[in-house]
This record gives C-alpha cells, sequence and structure tokens, in this order.
C-alpha cells in the first residue's frame, strides 16, 4: 500500500479544501474569499479554542471526576435535563449569530451585493434553522420535560433512565457534528428542510448534505427514543393518587408532546435515510431520474414536519398554564378544555401536513380540504389564549419574568396565528409560500411561543434546579429584549413577505426591500443583546448566589408537587412517594397545614447507577457519523462494532441499581425540614426581593 | 410609480362586509405607504395588476378583518387584566373560579364561527382561483411552456415556435396558460403582481393560468432556493397591447435558432446573463425557432441518469 492510498484510506474524502480558510488560499486576490474565509476560519477557532478552553479548565479545576460521575454517566432525570438545557443554550448563541450575519448581509445586498458568499450565506440558512429546530428548540424542551415532568408527577426518575441518557447522547451527537462542520466543511445549502433532488448527490455531490442527513438523523434517533420515555413514564410512574385529570397541565403536553414524537419522528428518520440510500448507495428514491419522486420525500418530511411543530409549541404552552396559574394566584381556568383543546391539537397535526405544499399542483378540492383542516387547529388554540387570560381573570397578578414572557406570548402569538389562517388558505397561500411572510410567520410561533415559553421555563424552573433564583433586573431586561427584539426584527419580515421577496435570498434589485432589511436587522440586534442580559444575569446570579438562595425551595408560591421538595431536590426527588388528593396539590397542602411536615414511614430507595452507556453511543454515533459524511469507512465499521459491543457490554450488567437507606433519607430531609421552618415565610409582595427565602406564604392566606 | 389603492374588479371578488372591507383597506394602505416607487415593475399583489392578484388581495384582507375579532380583544385586554387584577389590590380575588359555561361556548363559538366563515371563503376561493383552471374573465390564452434551469427560465411560445429566456411577454386581454417543468431541481414560478406561484418539477409538468389588467412589466423569479444563483433567477413578465406583441414576435422570430449547442448551454448551471455570453450573443436572450418537442422531452420522466 503506498502512502497515497493509505492517506486515501484513512481521511476518506477528506482534504485540505474542508478547511475554513482554502478559499483565501485558492482565491489570494478576492477580497470576498478573504471576507468570507475569515468569518468562516473565526467560527472554526471559536470551536476549537472554546472546547480547548473547557478542557483546560476542567483539567485545572479537578473538574474531570466530578464531570464524569456526576454529570456523564448520570442518569438522573434532572441532571439530564439540564445537560439538554446547557447544549440548547450554546446552540442557541451560535444560532442567534447566524441569524445576525444573514441580516446584516441582506441589508447590504440591495443590487446585488453583501458581503457574504452565495455558498457561505446558504450554509447559514440551512445550519441556523437546522440548529435552532433540532438543536435548540428539541433540546430546550425535552430538557425542560426532563426536568419537570417527573417531580410533577411525584416521580422518582423517568421509566427509563439508560434510555434517557442516551437519548442526550445521540441528540448531543448530532449537534457535534453540526459544531464540527464550521472546522471541516461545508455544511448543506439545502434548507433545513433538505429537499431533494438539490441535496441528492447528482447536483450537492460534497458534504455538505451528508453531515445534515447524518446530524438530523441522530437527532430523530434520540427524540423517539425520548418521546417513548417520557410516555411510559407518565403512564406509569405517577405517584398514588396523580389521575390522569389532576395532573398539572404541563405533563398533559408534555404527554401528548411525546406521543407526536413516537408517530412523527419516524417519518424524518425514513425520509433521511432514504436520502443516504440515494446518495450512498445510488438507489432512486428521490432523483430526478430512474423513477425517483422528490414529492414522496415532500409527504414524508412534512408528515413529520407539522406534528414537529406543535412537538415543539405544546410544552411551551404547558408551561405559560404554570406560569399563569402561579403568577395570579389562582386555579387555571377551564382545566379540563385545556386539556381537550391539547389534545385535538395533537391529534389535528397529523391532518394538515399538505399546506407546506399547497404549491405543487395537486387538485383545488383536496388543497382546500387540507386548509380548513388547518384552519381547524385555530379554533383550540383560540380556546387556550382566552382561558389563559381568563386565569388572570380576578387573580393576583405579579409581573415576574415568566410573567413577562408569557404576556408578551400572548400577545405576539395571536399575530402569528392571524398570518397562519392567512397561510391556511391556498388560494392566498399561492401568494405568500416561499416568501419571507411565512418566515416571519412560523418565527412569531416559534419565538414568542416556543423560546419565551422555554426561558420562562427556565426562569421559573430555576431556583429549583440550583437552589437559588435569576437575578430579576437582568431577567426583565432580557425578556423585554427579547420582545422589542422580535417586533423589529419579524413585522418587517411580513412586510417583505408581501411585497414578494423570496426566502433564502442573497442579493435583491428591489430599492423598496431595503428599509425592511434595515429595521430587521436592528431587531436582530436587539435580539443578540437580549441574549447577553441572558448571560449577564446568569453570572450576576452564580455571582451573587447567597443572596438569591431558595433552598426551602418554593420561591412563587407554586402549587404542584415539585415545589414541595428541597431546591436543589435530592436525587431521589421525594424522600416518600407523596400521596395526590387534588388537583395543585401543593397549594391545597399548604393552605391546610400539610405541608413541610414529615413523614412517619421511611423506607429504603432504591435509584438507577450511574451508565456510561448514553455516552458511549453518543461519541460512536458521532464517530461513526463523521465517517460516514467523510467516507472514512473504517472508522464506521469500527464505531458500529464499539456501539454494538457497549450494548451488549451492558446487557451483563446485573448490579444496576443502588440503595439509598431510609436512615440517609431521614436524616438528609429532616435537617433540611429543620432549616426551612426556622425561615420566616415570604409573602408576594417579597417575591422578587432578596427577602424570598423560598418559604412562601399562600398568596391565599394573604388575602384572607 | 402611482399607486392604485382602490380594489379592482369588484365584480370578480367576493364582496367583504363593509366595516371589515373598510378595516383591511386601512391595513392596505399602511402596507402600501411603506412601499416607494420602483423603475416601473410591479412586484407585489398588494398592488395587483391582474385579476387572480386582486382576489388574492380581497381574501387576503377579508382574513384579516376576521381575524381582527380574535385579535383585538387580545391585544387590548391582556395588557388590561395584568394591570387590572395585579398582585394587591385586594378587592375581587376569586383563586378558585375556574370554570363558566357562558364563557366556554364563547370561547370556543367565536373562533368556531370565524373558523367556518372563513372556511367557506376558502372554499369557495381555492375551487376559483385554482391556477389549473383557465380563468373565465380573461380572453384567449396564450399558451406558453416553463422550463426552469439553473438559473434562468426558458419561455417557449409552442404555437409562436419561438422561445425566450427570462422573458415573458404577452397581449393584454388575453391570458397566460403556463405549463410548467424543470430541467434540474425543483423550482417555484411566482409573479406576485399577476397571480399564484406553482412548483417546477423535473419529470412532471404544472400548470398555471395569469392574466393582466393592462399593460406592464411585472417582476417573476423562482422562489424556491436552487443554489448559487438563485437570486439572479428573475424575470420580467410584459403585458404588451396587442400590436406591440406582434413587433416583439417579430423580433423574436429574428434571433438565433435554439438548437443542440444552446440546449447545451441553457442544461449548465448560469444565469441568462452568462448563458448569453456563452452563446456570444446580447441579452435579452431569444430564439427565433425551437424543436416541436422540446419542452414534452425534458418533462418526461428521465429513465436513466442525467449526465
Amino acid at each position: 500500500m503506498t502512502l497515497h492510498q493509505f492517506l486515501d484510506t484513512a481521511f476518506g474524502r477528506l482534504g485540505w479544501d474542508a478547511l475554513p480558510f482554502w478559499e483565501i488560499v485558492r482565491h489570494p486576490h478576492d477580497g470576498k474569499a478573504w471576507l468570507n474565509g475569515l468569518i468562516a476560519s473565526g467560527a472554526a477557532s471559536l470551536v476549537v479554542f472554546g472546547a480547548l478552553a473547557v478542557v483546560v479548565m476542567l483539567t485545572r479545576r479537578r473538574w474531570w471526576r466530578s464531570l464524569w460521575s456526576g454529570w456523564l454517566t448520570s442518569v438522573d432525570h434532572k441532571k439530564i435535563g439540564i445537560m439538554y438545557v446547557i447544549l440548547a443554550l450554546v446552540m442557541l448563541a451560535r444560532g442567534l449569530v447566524e441569524a445576525t450575519f444573514m441580516r446584516a448581509h441582506q441589508a447590504t445586498a440591495l443590487n446585488d451585493t453583501g458581503f457574504l458568499t452565495p455558498e457561505h450565506f446558504g450554509e447559514f440558512f440551512t445550519t441556523h434553522g437546522t440548529i435552532m429546530i433540532f438543536f435548540v428548540a428539541m433540546p430546550f424542551l425535552t430538557g425542560l420535560i426532563n426536568y419537570v415532568m417527573p417531580l410533577q408527577i411525584g416521580a422518582r426518575d423517568v421509566s427509563f433512565p439508560v434510555l434517557n441518557s442516551i437519548s442526550l447522547g445521540l441528540t448531543a451527537a448530532g449537534a457535534a457534528l453540526v459544531m464540527v462542520s464550521l472546522v471541516l466543511m461545508p455544511f448543506s445549502t439545502g434548507g433545513w428542510s433538505g429537499y431533494p433532488p438539490y441535496t441528492e448527490r447528482s447536483f450537492n455531490p460534497g458534504a455538505g448534505p451528508d453531515y445534515w442527513i447524518w446530524a438530523v438523523t441522530l437527532s430523530s434517533l434520540g427524540s423517539t427514543l425520548t418521546g417513548i420515555n417520557f410516555s411510559v413514564t407518565v403512564y406509569k410512574e405517577r405517584a398514588p393518587g396523580m389521575h390522569f385529570f389532576r395532573m398539572p397541565l404541563f405533563c398533559w403536553t408534555a404527554l401528548c408532546t411525546s406521543i407526536l414524537m413516537i408517530f412523527a419522528m419516524p417519518p424524518l428518520t425514513v425520509a433521511t435515510a432514504l436520502l443516504a440510500l440515494d446518495r450512498y448507495a445510488d438507489f432512486h428514491f428521490f432523483t430526478n431520474d430512474l423513477g425517483g419522486n422528490m414529492m414522496n420525500y415532500a409527504n414524508l418530511f412534512w408528515l413529520f414536519g407539522h406534528p414537529e411543530v406543535y412537538i415543539l409549541i405544546l410544552p411551551a404552552f404547558g408551561v405559560y398554564s404554570e406560569v399563569f396559574t402561579t403568577f395570579s394566584g389562582k386555579t387555571l381556568y377551564g382545566y379540563r378544555a385545556l386539556v381537550l383543546a391539547t389534545m385535538c391539537i395533537a391529534v389535528l397535526s397529523f391532518g394538515v401536513w399538505m399546506h407546506h405544499f399547497f404549491t405543487m399542483g395537486q387538485s383545488a378540492e383536496l388543497n382546500a380540504v387540507f386548509g380548513i383542516s388547518t384552519m381547524l387547529i385555530g379554533i383550540p388554540t383560540g380556546v387556550k389564549i382566552f382561558d389563559w387570560m381568563l386565569t388572570m381573570y380576578r387573580g393576583q397578578v405579579r409581573l415576574t419574568v415568566p410573567m413577562i414572557y408569557a404576556l408578551g406570548f400572548i400577545m405576539l402569538f395571536v399575530i402569528g396565528g392571524t398570518t397562519g389562517i392567512v397561510l391556511a388558505n391556498p388560494s392566498v397561500d399561492y401568494q405568500v409560500h416561499n416568501t419571507l411572510f411565512l418566515v416571519a410567520h412560523f418565527h412569531n410561533m416559534l419565538i414568542p411561543g416556543t423560546l419565551f415559553g422555554m426561558l420562562a421555563g427556565y426562569t421559573m424552573w430555576f431556583p429549583k434546579a440550583f437552589g437559588f433564583r435569576l437575578d430579576e433586573i437582568w431577567g426583565r431586561r432580557a425578556a423585554l429584549g427579547w420582545i422589542a427584539g422580535f417586533v423589529l426584527a419579524f413585522f418587517p419580515l411580513y412586510g417583505l413577505g408581501l411585497l414578494g421577496m423570496p426566502r433564502r435570498l442573497h442579493a435583491y434589485v428591489e430599492p423598496a426591500y431595503l428599509p425592511f432589511t434595515v429595521v430587521a436587522l436592528v431587531g436582530t440586534l436587539l435580539i443578540v443583546a437580549a441574549f447577553a442580559c441572558l448571560c449577564v444575569q446568569l453570572w450576576v446570579s452564580v455571582r451573587d448566589r447567597d443572596h438569591l438562595s431558595v433552598r426551602a425551595g418554593d420561591p412563587w408560591d407554586g402549587r404542584t408537587l415539585e415545589w414541595a421538595t428541597s431546591a436543589p431536590p435530592p436525587e431521589y426527588n421525594f424522600p416518600v412517594v407523596p400521596t395526590v388528593e387534588s388537583k395543585d396539590p401543593f397549594t391545597h397542602e399548604k393552605l391546610d397545614g400539610k405541608a413541610l411536615q414529615s413523614p412517619d414511614d421511611w423506607q429504603d430507595i432504591e435509584m438507577p447507577r450511574n451508565a456510561a452507556l448514553g455516552l458511549v453511543l453518543g461519541l460512536v454515533g458521532f464517530l461513526g457519523c463523521f465517517g460516514l459524511v467523510w467516507y472514512m469507512w473504517w472508522l464506521v465499521v469500527l464505531a458500529a462494532l464499539a456501539g454494538l459491543g457497549a450494548v451488549i457490554a451492558r446487557s451483563f450488567t446485573r448490579n444496576t441499581t443502588k440503595t439509598i437507606s431510609a436512615d440517609e433519607v431521614r436524616a438528609q430531609y429532616m435537617e433540611w425540614l429543620e432549616n426551612v421552618r426556622a425561615l420566616p415565610l415570604t409573602v408576594r409582595s417579597q417575591e422578587s426581593s432578596r427577602a424570598n427565602n423560598g418559604r412562601a406564604m399562600p398568596v391565599m392566606k394573604e388575602q384572607q | 410609480m402611482p399607486l392604485t389603492l382602490a380594489v379592482r374588479d369588484r365584480k370578480r371578488s367576493p364582496e367583504p362586509p363593509v366595516a371589515i372591507s373598510r378595516a383591511a383597506s386601512a391595513v392596505a394602505v399602511a402596507a402600501l405607504v411603506a412601499l416607494p416607487g420602483c423603475d416601473g415593475i410591479h412586484i407585489t399583489f398588494l398592488d395587483p395588476q391582474g385579476p387572480v392578484a386582486a382576489q388574492q388581495r380581497t381574501h387576503f384582507l377579508i382574513i384579516l378583518g376576521m381575524m381582527a375579532i380574535i385579535v383585538l380583544p387580545v391585544l387590548v385586554l391582556t395588557p388590561w387584566l395584568a394591570f387590572r387584577y395585579r398582585y394587591g389590590k385586594h378587592n375581587a380575588y376569586k383563586p378558585d373560579w375556574n370554570f363558566s359555561w357562558k364563557w366556554e361556548v364563547l370561547l370556543w363559538g367565536t373562533p368556531a364561527v370565524i373558523v367556518v366563515v372563513l372556511g367557506v371563503f376558502l372554499w369557495r376561493n381555492t375551487i376559483a382561483l385554482d391556477p389549473y383552471k383557465p380563468l373565465l374573465t380573461s380572453g384567449p390564452p396564450i399558451r406558453v411552456q416553463a422550463i426552469g434551469y439553473d438559473w434562468k427560465w426558458l419561455f417557449i411560445y409552442p404555437d409562436l415556435g419561438i422561445a425566450t429566456v427570462d422573458e415573458l411577454a404577452f397581449p393584454v386581454g388575453g391570458q397566460l396558460a403556463l405549463d410548467l417543468t424543470s430541467q434540474t431541481v425543483m423550482q417555484a414560478f411566482f409573479v406576485p403582481a399577476l397571480g399564484s406561484q406553482i412548483y417546477a418539477m423535473s419529470g412532471m409538468v404544472t400548470h398555471l393560468h395569469l392574466a393582466a389588467d393592462a399593460p406592464g412589466r411585472f417582476r417573476g423569479r423562482n422562489t424556491q432556493y436552487n443554489g448559487m444563483d438563485f437570486a439572479q433567477q428573475r424575470f420580467e413578465a410584459v403585458a404588451m397591447r396587442a400590436d406591440d406583441f406582434d413587433a416583439w414576435v417579430q423580433k423574436v422570430r429574428e434571433a438565433g435558432p435554439l438548437d443542440s449547442r444552446a440546449r447545451a448551454i441553457l442544461a449548465a448551471q448560469n444565469t441568462a446573463q452568462e448563458a448569453a455570453q456563452n452563446l456570444g450573443v446580447t441579452m435579452p436572450l431569444r430564439f427565433g425557432s425551437v424543436p416541436p418537442d422540446m419542452f414534452v422531452q425534458t418533462s418526461q420522466p428521465v429513465a436513466a441518469a442525467k449526465p
């Protein structure tokens, strides 16, 4: 074997041209190549040096061991939830930077100018979409559900803790693949939906679409497993007395989302797998020739894609339900109607996928049927909006940070709903399909809808997870920044869409577009500032954590079970599995003076042991897919064997649980309880002040 | 560019209730004020230049008007509720109130009624504006076969035996009857000021009917991303008086034939300008004669791999 053959085998099709500065080397006299090369190299060095910095810090602070045993191999649903949210926030930072570049580019792109090359712009909108959907929104909501749902139903963990960590591993592997594509370029330019035949080998032979395929495949597998895990948890792990109709609404939305995941993610996995077969094995599912038909892809993709938007929005609806009831000090209005509406949305979401391609040439009658079924979803959604408003009615509303997000959500979401109804009408959709109007619409659903919900949830449950509140002032700045930034960044896009500007456009000649793109850029910068406020908030809060401490665990006068335990909760969540007698159980306990009591029946608790399987499968998933992208077949084979070996080895592990003795549980709990009982009760006017110690006087008692 | 704000073709559009139409026109004015004059090319259906776009705008405004019934109360009541029932106001607190049939009927009923009303409009307009159906109100069809290439459109006039690239002329009073396909990846054909958009896909044929009210120039483009020079894949649709159109046809006939060399150049990835350059002709790129079966050949399902 010559050296050349060896290198070919070892590196597959990976060559020098994958390096982000290669364009500069190839065109050293081209200013645009320099600029784009520098931007790409800057991003790549952020990835490389960021990773290096983390490694150095872990080594210097000697955190490797605790990272390994406390986090990476942990199967505790709370730790996994936190890791999901961290992943989401890191990826959110990248997605935002990409959005800023695109908006800056479009604001300078009149008369076919602009500073990004078309390829670079194409990669930007593809990674932005892929990241925001699969590696921000999905991990964020999966993390929140992971953390909160088992606590709310009074469970000790999810049903399949190791599977949970495998899901995290696979999702993180997908995210890592997208990050690595910054260093070894290129990523796909086919958009987040990856429509063939554009993404087929005959039109895009490079590594880009393969990166996209494998990143999305890993993430979709992780989400399918998550869906199974969560739904079984809701079905089987509820505490005694936690009937379905006593579950907090967040758990209902978690259940609906999980069911959607189970049925909606596989079509995506199938779609990307078939596309991979086309690209790798010369199949012809979606090619132009030999009987391939891309319409099949469109159907498969949106069979996933439409339920997906409800996967993204329902957990946020759950968070808003908790926020409105908690911060209005009032039981949720229309609980059963809200449950019914959630279920309606979940079911209807499978019957509307065709509205993503009204313009594909099917019959008008078919379009009309799907248009009407789409509008039907507006009914339960509208009901929800009014239910939340009626929850405020005759309440005690406190304008805390989650509440600011929630109010911003309601007012912006109805506008997004309106444009959704516009898009549901096929004959009008013929005018705004594929334009920035559509882009504005789905950002209007996903930012005020999903992201505000996730940020509200993050603010609300952060004190539960870490024992201290997040700084209120910086939180308000961030929330208002997000709201104002959203309005400025996306309302102009409605205008641009109505003026006929297509999405994914890297240059234009219409002067009418310019003012809109400039305002949108300003809005985007405001959103970046809001994100910076979130970072400052986190830093300030960690610094002042002693003053913000709420170890008693109930900073917001919470109504549901998770607030009854300490902050942060012990690994086993509850010293004794609670018995539930009503909806809003913790509120009733507090009012009846049954909160903070010491149980008399202590028992040993059996908890799952740490497992490295999730980490290993994530790692081999990443390596295997990396090998697939660059045709390093030896790596693919090795990774597959290692993954198989790890699963087999795990199946020989008999000792999968550990026991925490009743005495230890009792000692921990009694110590906490004594501390809490010594604390004064806080009233709601102190909620946002340092006097808030996490021991809440129920607002209902205050009012008596 | 003078802006006509009145809704044209009253007879053709379903009549919206007066109040809605008034509120809707206000929205339209607001949207259009932001639209500065450009070089005479119509770019949007908010300033409709044909019967389809006009009906689409009317329908759009009806939807906005109907949805205002939901949106306005929410926008007003949400901040009011948060303020009126703010913490510390001691009266009126009712922590356990969680249901009322009165409200429930209103909450489910209002959106349901709105959806029913909008559903009727939706059904009627979707059928009426089916892009496959010839327009009843416009004149005789001008057949055009559009082929999407990377990154330009070829427009074949089969009845005239001519073809153009990124230039779609037709006589006012007639209607464009388009057959569309793609020689490459999926594309979407769209002339916003005239009407609907439709996909063009390889191995398949889609159809579209458009008409213009008066002579004018309208921006058209591909809206489906298809690579590097996607942004440059724009064209002009031009509605001409009949005699101007005949003169235009005569001029096109003088151009060279669409022979195999020209076809090869069109099939390569380039813009219209680059294709003209490669052919050694000046823009606009026109062909005086076309192989009669060119569109049929291109739109047929491909049995073997394309080179």
